[in-house]
């Protein structure tokens, strides 16, 4: 559960009694930026929202507002916004905890973005598996439309919004944004070739915003506050909040709301109460299984935002941070990623549909008999073959990873190879 | 539509607007491999195999669903670009049997081909294979290899796209991907017979087909079909006077890339059922003679009558050529005004707004330039002379009103030839040249495939010695002549 002292931006109403009702929304201030929205223009809202420097957070880290902007102004057909709540990254749980316990402050953010984009219905497409999170932000649809904050002539304005909550049936892919699109128009949820990007071909054929849970959620605020408020929190160059979904070998997993620029030592060490019986830090995954690895010693200097990663060579991601201690064996993980991203691979890109299934096979070959050198080689070759020459980032998804553990733990993959005296086989 | 200039491998090239690099590259003769790639159906960018290097772009770019841009620099023989096919074909063949051998798509397959041309490198893959389900029978004479499928998806937006029937899917997911039908379904859209054609390996395969023949052997030769009259541009496909596949050949204004599947299977009355040596009606039974007999016997019966009350009965199904020919020996030399024509009327036929035409006769616009009349007009004639195909409907007529029929002009068995003194044998639309003109007026061109059948000679070979023995004088027939 969530264990925040701060409750910075996101996260204020969290362990609040009732706090996905409308009431005790409104009661804290909720539902507060709509008078206000409205007396904005539209481009108004797309610019402060630009302002504000916030950037998606389902993992690609892109500019909102720009995102927006990219919407094509005298096209005659509708518009969409699809809130992605399909929150499928391996090690990311944190969109859920936003749709369980602060459903409204997400509806108010929808609001927020289609009346920016001039769109007049929005999906949330949500995970089949998130029982209580579909309920919560089912129930709180429901009782906005009950009180004329969604439907037409919300809040008595001169505007109509409708909100769908769609189920997806669960495959990771469907987190992708174009997968998602076709997903939702009832086909099988695949990537598409972009171009056209969505915010000009999106769904049903017409432009389209597609955006985190975590990005629309923290719209409220913007809007409240001003961007400026916003840009107090953070770095220059990562301004706001983010969500951290901390699992693995600390005290206190859970998800908690940070200022961007927050040290990784700290999350670990202060946030989440240091590492879970006192066994020393080997490795933490940034952003989802995805990003690249970190080493202990990244930890020490690596902070929680998009330059520090790059600088890091690796990704804030969807802030899925996974803590390993000394223990554990990094082949054993790689091919624990291995096995789910040859699973959840949609099977269109040569590339993806081969590569993730033979690396996959790989592994667990040398997981059993022992590998020799050329593995390792073979490895980091079809990696390089895989990544950045598919529809989607999948392939990378699983290509970054195997790239960056094998150059950060090569030793692990030494205790592997055949031949060797202190050799490991593993019964997987 | 204005042009672009761009520079491909060094060349500089002006291609149209809005056209792809798979195809601007082929302008210029530079091959961009590719499999899901294919012009006549939507963009899916899925095999990879056309990734090519643009400069200034940070990653590598699919050529087909890359338009040309002006000043665009593109790079198909890098090493960089080499390695990446080399390597989507290393990917496309690990979990690929190795069954060529016994494959039926060999000699056509582009996995095959493509692996001599940019991989050549031996299988560093060392695992299990997937193995996947053998010889599903689709529905409409389509057979399935699921292991063999590289989930190009061709076949998918084939039927979705161009026959407008959503009845193939991929199924599954990873390299666990199989091609299906829903449920309970099975393939059975009209035009079901293409997806063979475009599978790039030996995936699909026809089982009219498969086993018959290996492709290599082969000859090709470029007609029309005559299954309706739109008159789709095909192959025939064709060894030792013997078809045996039909496939569609490109034409833009005609059927694009394809043709139906009741034209695709129409080809079985080439090969079967022909009436291969002339015969004549001697002490009441027929017998079989040469072909200057039967000529000289039938010029010895037409001076036996008054032949401008000979009705000559020309068939919708014969090449412009054939119908000239016949109809200025009606006039020219019968000096007869009985011209018909006869035509094959189908019950509840088929017909659509992609290819297929209600009329199943190849050529009924020639007849109507001809203006000729139906048999339903016939008046009173003391005999016919009947070119091929007479229907059902107007041989009833002919035994309603009596009037004999003097000689048949056949290339198959059918229920008038009894009937008939002379039954002169005659080449069908794969044994001769000439062309016919389909339902929107365009005149289109068949080639001889392989020397007419038995003894079977062109009608203007037959009309022509008929003349020679009526005492007149004739020119010597030759299709191309005419037109
Ligand atoms: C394989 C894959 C899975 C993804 N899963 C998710 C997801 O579960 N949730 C999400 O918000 N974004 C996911 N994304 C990213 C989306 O494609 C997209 O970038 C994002 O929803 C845009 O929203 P944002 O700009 O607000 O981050 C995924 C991307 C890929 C390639
Ligand atoms: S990269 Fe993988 S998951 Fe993405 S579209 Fe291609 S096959 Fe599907
Ligand atoms: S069956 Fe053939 S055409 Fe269809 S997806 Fe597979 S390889 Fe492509
Ligand atoms: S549509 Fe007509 S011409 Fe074309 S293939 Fe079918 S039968 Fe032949």
């Amino acid at each position: 559960m969530t264990d925040n002292k701060d409750n910075l931006v996101l996260t204020t109403r969290f362990g609040l009694e009732k706090s996905y009702t409308a009431d005790v929304y409104q009661k804290t201030g909720g539902y507060k930026s709509i008078d206000k929205l409205f007396s904005m223009k539209p481009d108004d809202v797309i610019e402060e929202v630009k302002k504000s420097g916030l950037r998606g957070r389902g993992g690609a880290g892109f500019a909102a507002g720009l995102k927006w902007s990219f919407i094509p102004k005298n096209v005659d057909k509708p518009k969409y916004l699809c809130v992605n709540a399909d929150e499928s990254e391996p090690g990311t749980f944190k969109d859920r905890y936003l749709l369980e316990d602060d459903p409204h402050q997400l509806i108010e953010g929808i609001i927020i973005c289609c009346y920016a984009i001039g769109a007049e219905s929005a999906y949330v497409y949500i995970r089949g598996e998130f029982d209580l999170a579909y309920r919560r932000i089912e129930e709180a649809v429901q009782e906005a439309y009950q009180k004329g904050y969604l439907g037409k002539n919300l809040f008595g304005k001169n505007y109509k919004l409708d909100v769908t909550v769609h189920r997806g049936a669960g495959a990771y892919i469907c987190g992708e944004e174009t997968a998602l699109l076709s997903s939702l128009e009832g086909n099988k949820g695949q990537p598409r070739i972009k171009p056209p990007f969505p915010a000009v071909v999106g769904l049903f054929g017409c432009p389209t915003i597609i955006n985190n849970v975590e990005t629309i959620s923290a719209l409220p605020y913007i809007l409240n506050n001003g961007a400026d408020a916003y840009k107090k929190f953070g770095t220059e160059k990562s301004p706001g909040t983010k969500l951290f979904s901390v699992s693995g070998h600390v005290n206190k997993p859970g998800v908690y709301e940070l200022p961007l620029g927050y040290p990784m030592k700290d999350l670990i060490n202060k946030v989440c109460g240091g590492m879970k019986d006192g066994k020393a830090l080997k490795a933490v995954i940034p952003g989802g299984t995805s990003m690249p690895i970190l080493t202990a010693k990244d930890c020490e200097t690596v902070t929680l935002d998009y330059e520090s990663m790059t600088a890091h060579q690796t990704m804030l991601g969807s802030g899925g941070v996974i803590v390993m201690n000394e223990d554990v064996d990094m082949v054993w993980v790689l091919r624990n990623l291995s096995r789910f991203y040859a699973h959840e691979s949609c099977g269109q890109c040569t590339p993806c549909r081969e590569g993730t299934g033979w690396i996959d096979k790989m592994l667990v070959r040398i997981l059993r008999e022992g590998g020799e050198e050329k593995d390792i080689a073979l490895l980091n070759e079809l990696s390089d073959n895989m990544m950045g020459k598919t529809i989607c980032v999948l392939a990378d998804s699983l290509s970054m990873p195997v790239i960056s553990f094998i150059k950060k733990f090569p030793d692990d993959f030494r205790r592997h190879l055949k031949n060797r005296p202190q050799a490991v086989r593993v019964g997987i | 539509m204005a042009k672009v200039n761009l520079t491909i491998d060094g060349q500089s090239v002006d291609v149209e607007e809005g056209t792809n690099l798979i195809e601007a590259a082929r302008q210029i003769g530079v091959e961009v491999p590719h499999y899901c790639y294919h012009p006549g159906l939507k963009i899916d960018g899925n095999c990879r195999m056309c990734l090519v290097d643009i400069e200034k772009s940070p990653k590598p770019q699919i050529a087909c669903n890359t338009k040309v841009a002006p000043g665009m620099v593109v790079h198909t023989q890098t090493d960089k670009v080499k390695k990446m096919r080399a390597s989507v074909m290393e990917f496309l063949l690990i979990n690929h049997p190795l069954d060529c051998p016994t494959c039926d798509q060999a000699g056509e397959c582009r996995l095959q081909d493509y692996y001599m041309k940019y991989d050549r490198i031996p299988s560093r893959f060392e695992e299990t294979k997937v193995h996947k389900d053998k010889m599903i029978d689709l529905g409409s004479s389509v057979m399935l290899d699921q292991e063999r499928c590289i989930a190009c998806t061709r076949c998918i937006r084939f039927c979705r796209d161009v026959a407008g029937q959503d009845e193939l899917a991929l199924a599954n997911r990873g390299d666990h991907v199989t091609i299906t039908t829903f449920p309970g379904k099975k393939l059975s859209n009209p035009y079901a017979g293409n997806v063979v054609d475009i599978c790039p390996v030996g995936a699909l395969t026809s089982d009219e087909f498969r086993f018959k023949k290996r492709v290599w052997y082969l000859k090709r030769t470029p007609s029309v079909c005559t299954g309706c009259s739109r008159g789709c541009n095909i192959e025939v496909h064709h060894e030792g006077n013997k078809i045996y596949r039909l496939i569609p050949r490109y034409n833009p204004n005609v059927n694009q890339y394809w043709m139906c599947d009741e034209g695709r299977h129409g080809y079985h009355f080439v090969n079967d059922n022909r009436v291969l040596r002339a015969q004549i009606i001697k002490n009441g039974a027929m017998q079989e003679v040469s072909f200057a007999e039967a000529a000289a016997y039938l010029a010895s019966q037409l001076k036996t009558m008054n032949s401008s009350e000979i009705a000559t009965i020309s068939h919708a199904g014969e090449t412009n050529e054939v119908l000239k020919a016949f109809d200025e020996f009606s006039k020219n030399v019968l000096k007869t005004d009985l011209r018909y024509y006869s035509r094959n009327e189908v019950k509840n036929p088929s017909s659509d707004t992609i290819l297929r035409t209600a009329d199943k006769n190849p050529n009924q616009a020639y007849i109507n330039d001809l203006k000729l009349k139906p048999v339903s007009e016939i008046k009173n004639a003391q005999a016919a002379l009947v070119l091929n195909g007479l229907s059902e409907a107007d041989f009833e007529i002919l035994k309603k009103k009596n009037i004999p029929i003097l000689a048949i002009f056949a290339a198959n068995v059918g229920d008038a030839l009894p009937h008939a003194s002379v039954v002169c044998p005659i080449p069908t639309f794969a044994e001769q040249d000439g062309h016919l003109t389909n339902v929107n007026a365009v005149v289109q061109k068949i080639s001889q495939a392989f020397a007419p059948r038995g003894e079977s000679r062109l009608v203007g070979e037959w009309l022509d010695a008929i003349t020679l023995a009526l005492g007149m004088s004739a020119k010597k027939a030759e299709a191309v002549s005419v037109f």
